[in-house]
């Protein structure tokens, strides 16, 4: 059973439907997609009382207006888009209730890049390959596998919370994240990092890299200090979230949701899964540097970082 | 022959065997893939194949990467015994030529001989899918005859349509969707070889062996509108023997 939510006013610039993503395609090609942001996504669904792999939106940077068309609880957190209902400032990361009618808005890039908008119950997209993320250049997924465009109506599915024990929920002000413009990436070094000279490495953990405009869901390319490498062609292999590439021009590119799965360059680190999150959060003009970590220590940074999204259900339980 | 573990982030380790592109290789990542699968280890959450090298996804709050890699050196050791079943062969029809294939003449040309045993050469082969990957569905296709091997073209074409058949160096492929492209263009293929609808949703998978069958424009047509219509079985059987 599904309910009318929202009719899409204004689609913004880029806004479309993703949920965690697709997992088993990648040996027929098919990227993971997904949302950006991983863990702002979980928490608006747990915000809503849903589980947390539920599809909703992501809306980058601005201009998606939304008018609802029925009774609804919402969650809006990420970045900080300068979201309103009504004309009035919308409180993000915790449940609001909105009414027939009214208008959802995001006006203005705030902090950070992508906001997640989640709805309880979750939106209703028929699943594509498991999945109800969009991959716009794949062309399947979310809805019609495109963005939103102008009068794209989201159905929700029924929810099975009580919403009125969910409006009373409120996130502890010292687990919202915040989203710099200045970002210390931390890495495991490999697969390829043998095909860099010890320079090119000293100069990829020693520089400041700018993400330049040339960055949206398949990668960002960073610019700054060129890396020294022995050889940057490598017999194609599979690429996972957060694997930094170095072509011949020796400038980074850190590979994201909507990445081909094989690529013929090779990569120097990959970004650990948590900070691939505040990642998605940093826009063309932010500054990143890079950390080596060893595996052992992206475990227990991995850890923590669930332990914490734990928490945070069990407070809002 | 060593293999060796690399690090690919925090959830993910790969299994390299070698480095280079070979038939072995490749096999040896087969080999091991499908007996990973099997043993079925809790925290592995997927597997993907690639030329030389298997990616392997986990889950380091399930399996910590010590146990793993103990699992993973456990079945490398008991390789030999492992059957594996045998490759399919897939069948691709293709209309060689024409405006389906408007590199056929360069690549002619460029060897010194005639369009005609180009479509021979191409059409004779039997090809290796080693791994699958660039766009959704489209797949490395290896062994491509020395004769009509052929450098890329200098500057790609910004739109190549779905299902054309073409060649690049050593390889050879087809593009499963619209995109752009700087291989060889030789022909055009009606069936469709990605579809996220279905599943698996793609026609090849890795390890196929492939073979391009000639057919005419009638054919060409023919087969279209079966696949349209959802009733084209695609042709598989077992690898013809070695020539």
């Amino acid at each position: 059973m599904t309910v009318e939510a929202f009719e899409v006013v204004k689609p913004g610039f880029f806004t479309t439907i993703q949920d965690l993503g697709r997992r088993g395609y990648k040996k027929f090609g098919v990227p993971i997609s997904g949302a950006m942001d991983r863990r702002s996504l979980r928490v608006a669904n747990i915000l809503v009382g849903n589980c947390e792999g539920e599809a909703g939106l992501e809306i980058t940077i601005f201009g998606l207006e939304l008018r609802a068309l029925s009774d609804s609880v919402i969650a809006v957190t990420g970045g900080d888009l300068d979201a309103h209902r009504n004309g009035s400032k919308l409180p993000l990361w915790q449940p609001i209730r909105v009414r027939e009618g009214d208008a959802v808005s995001f006006r203005n890039l705030r902090e950070g890049c992508r906001a997640y908008l989640a709805v309880a119950g979750g939106i209703d997209v028929p699943p594509v390959l498991g999945s109800r993320s969009t991959y716009v250049r794949g062309g399947f997924g979310g809805l019609e596998g495109r963005t939103l465009k102008k009068g794209d109506v989201l159905s929700v599915k029924k929810t099975e919370s009580d919403l009125l024990r969910v409006l009373a929920r409120k996130m502890p002000e010292e687990l919202v994240p915040r989203f710099r413009s200045e970002l210390a990436l931390r890495v495991v070094m490999g697969p390829q990092d043998d095909r860099f000279t010890e320079r090119g490495k000293e100069t990829f953990l020693s520089s400041k890299y700018v993400i330049s405009t040339k960055s949206d869901r398949m990668g960002y390319r960073l610019e700054g200090p060129q890396i020294e490498y022995t050889e940057y062609n490598i017999i194609s292999d599979a690429i996972v979230r957060g694997a930094i590439q170095v072509p011949g021009d020796g400038m980074p590119i850190i590979l994201m949701s909507d990445a081909g799965t094989a690529g013929g360059y090779a990569k120097i680190a990959t970004v650990i899964g948590p900070d691939v999150d505040l990642l998605g959060q940093a826009e063309p003009g932010a500054k990143v540097r890079f950390e080596s970590v060893s595996v052992q220590e992206s475990h227990e940074i991995l850890r923590r970082y669930e332990e914490e999204i734990r928490r945070i259900k069990d407070i809002l339980r | 022959m060593g293999s060796r573990f690399l690090l690919s982030g925090d959830s993910c380790l790969v299994l390299e065997f070698g480095d280079e592109i070979s038939p072995e290789l490749n096999q040896m990542v087969r080999r091991v893939s499908v007996s990973l699968a099997e043993a079925e280890i809790q925290g592995v959450t997927e597997l993907v194949p690639t030329y030389r090298s298997l990616y392997i996804e986990y889950d380091p709050l399930q399996i910590s990467i010590e146990e793993l890699k103990r699992r993973l050196v456990e079945i490398e050791r008991s390789l030999s015994r492992i059957d594996l079943p045998p490759p399919r062969t897939v069948e691709i029809p293709t209309l060689y030529g024409g405006e389906q294939g408007p590199d056929l003449a360069s690549v002619a040309e460029y060897h010194g001989i005639s369009e005609r045993e180009v479509v021979e050469i191409h059409k004779s082969g039997e090809y290796l899918v080693y791994m699958l990957g660039f766009t959704p569905g489209f797949a490395y296709l290896g062994g491509l005859s020395e004769r009509i091997s052929t450098p890329r073209l200098e500057t790609p074409r910004l739109r190549v349509p779905a299902g054309t058949v073409a060649i690049a160096g050593q390889q050879t492929g087809v593009y499963p969707v619209e995109s752009p492209g700087g291989w060889r263009l030789l022909g055009r293929t009606p069936i469709k070889l990605f579809d996220p609808h279905k599943d698996p949703p793609s026609t090849l998978q890795p390890y196929d062996h492939v073979r391009f069958m000639e057919i005419d424009e009638e054919e060409y047509e023919e087969i279209r509108s079966r696949v349209e219509s959802g009733d084209y079985e695609i042709g598989t059987g077992e690898p013809r023997e070695a020539a």
